[in-house]
């Protein structure tokens, strides 16, 4: 019955690019060797993966040496965060979990953590009284949330640090978004744009005093460990294009999610629609469904041909509810988080939107209510 | 104003189950009574003042039962 499905979890990861995939399969036979010899096939490799960190450099607007490519977005945010300080960490309350776990395994004390609005938004007051403090001598704020889509207000995070280091988590806009003006460290993930899965990306500014915090060359501004070169090329080709092609693609998108916003408010008694209308990520939105169980909602749009994701807690592996809804006081079960791929159309949507009233109505007629 | 409480116990239940059993029983007690539900589901603690919200209905706050388990209050004001 369902021929075609909707895939609606971009913001986990985007399909490649279709300028990413001819990239990575010709890199894949000329980019194995490790650069680092003095052959010839590894100057190749060692040309190839120079290109890339000239294209990611140039599409994000940073020099080349400023570009560190990791094996993922996560290890790009472990990097970034804990290469930063060494005392305590302030960081807000909507970080991503790699966030959170880069501080905790830290065991650097205290872990401060940033009080967000109802909108998810960092408070920056929260941000000034922890440097007053004393104690925290790095921040970290994301650019925007993964979950509900806020951009946060950086410039204000920044001028509220002062002289303690920021860390940003861009994951989740990278090549969507112009790169942050402030941060001394920013992160991302290369299949977050479309890139290949396994490349992350670590903008290390100048001026910055970071270092390598895991075993190797502590001061040594290199890509540590990092193999992946068809994928660092593959990912570079795809931010060049997504960041080429943005101003068209945000707009779609942004009007989309502004009619997903607008139906299920309208169309479904009892929603809960997180986060700003209008200052967000231009690609996602997530929204609760009083008295529905979120994975059998997940599982019923999957039935219908639609992959969502969710943040209620019997959906996740540590059964705890996401932390990002409990900050921000929205509602955490029955949720499901939208994000659009570049080419999902309208009537993808739409579709989903017609489905979705009937499919939580009988949910909630099967709990009793 | 008298104040009779109803404790619903949603002991061992998973979300959204206590806040089903709120939106059930919310109607067993009057205007301005308080209802309660004792629930160890860790969801529950961001579940029951957001539910409050969305119902128009007012959060009061969390007391501990005898066996440590967390009970949320919440007054009918409609």
């Amino acid at each position: 019955m369902t021929e075609r499905f909707t895939y609606l979890d971009a913001a986990s990861a985007e399909p490649l690019h279709p300028a990413a995939r001819e990239v990575l399969l010709a890199a894949a036979d000329q980019g194995y060797a490790d650069p680092r010899r003095l052959h010839r096939p590894a100057r190749n490799a060692g040309l190839l993966l120079s290109n890339a960190r000239e294209v990611v450099a140039e599409a994000l607007g940073v020099r080349r040496d400023e570009v560190l490519f990791t094996s993922s977005g996560t290890s790009a945010v472990h990097a970034g965060l804990l290469g930063l300080g060494s005392r305590g960490i302030g960081h807000s309350a909507v970080e991503h979990q790699a966030v959170i776990d880069a501080a905790r395994w830290s065991q650097r004390s205290p872990v401060t953590e940033l009080a967000v609005d109802g909108e998810a938004g960092v408070d920056v007051g929260t941000v000034r009284d922890a440097v007053h403090a004393g104690e925290v001598d790095v921040i970290a704020v994301q650019q925007a949330n993964h979950e509900v889509g806020t951009l946060q207000p950086l410039d204000e995070v920044a001028s509220a640090a002062g002289p303690v280091p920021l860390f940003v988590d861009a994951c989740a806009a990278m090549g969507r978004l112009p790169l942050p003006s402030v941060g001394d460290v920013i992160a991302g993930s290369a299949r977050k744009w479309g890139g290949p899965g396994g490349v992350g990306v670590l903008v290390v500014r100048r001026s910055a005093r970071w270092r390598w915090p895991f075993p190797g060359d502590e001061w040594s501004r290199t890509d540590q460990g990092f193999s992946n070169i068809p994928g660092a090329l593959a990912a570079a080709a795809a931010l060049q294009a997504v960041v080429a092609e943005r101003q068209a693609v945000n707009a779609r998108q942004h009007e989309l999610i502004s009619l997903v916003r607008q139906r299920v408010r309208a169309e479904v008694p009892d929603v809960d629609v997180a986060g700003p209308a209008d200052e967000r990520l231009p690609h996602l939105v997530t929204f609760s469904a009083l008295y529905v169980d979120g994975e059998a909602l997940v599982t019923a749009l999957d039935r219908l041909g639609a992959g969502v994701a969710s943040g209620s807690a019997c959906t996740s592996d540590t059964r705890e509810p996401s932390r990002v809804l409990a900050a921000m006081g929205a509602l955490t079960h029955g949720n499901v988080r939208l994000s659009l791929t570049r080419d999902t159309t309208r009537e993808d949507v739409e579709r989903v939107l017609d489905a979705l009233p009937g499919i939580i109505k009988d949910l909630r007629a099967e709990a009793g209510l | 104003m008298s104040e009779q409480i109803l404790t619903l116990d949603c002991r061992g239940q998973a979300c959204p189950r206590p806040i089903i059993e709120l939106g059930r029983h919310l109607g067993d007690v009057e205007v301005g009574e308080v209802i309660a539900v004792a629930a160890d589901d860790v969801a529950a603690h961001h579940d029951v003042p957001a539910w409050a919200r969305m119902r128009g209905q007012e959060f009061v706050g969390e007391v501990e039962a005898e066996d440590g388990v967390p009970v949320y209050r919440i007054r009918r004001l409609s």
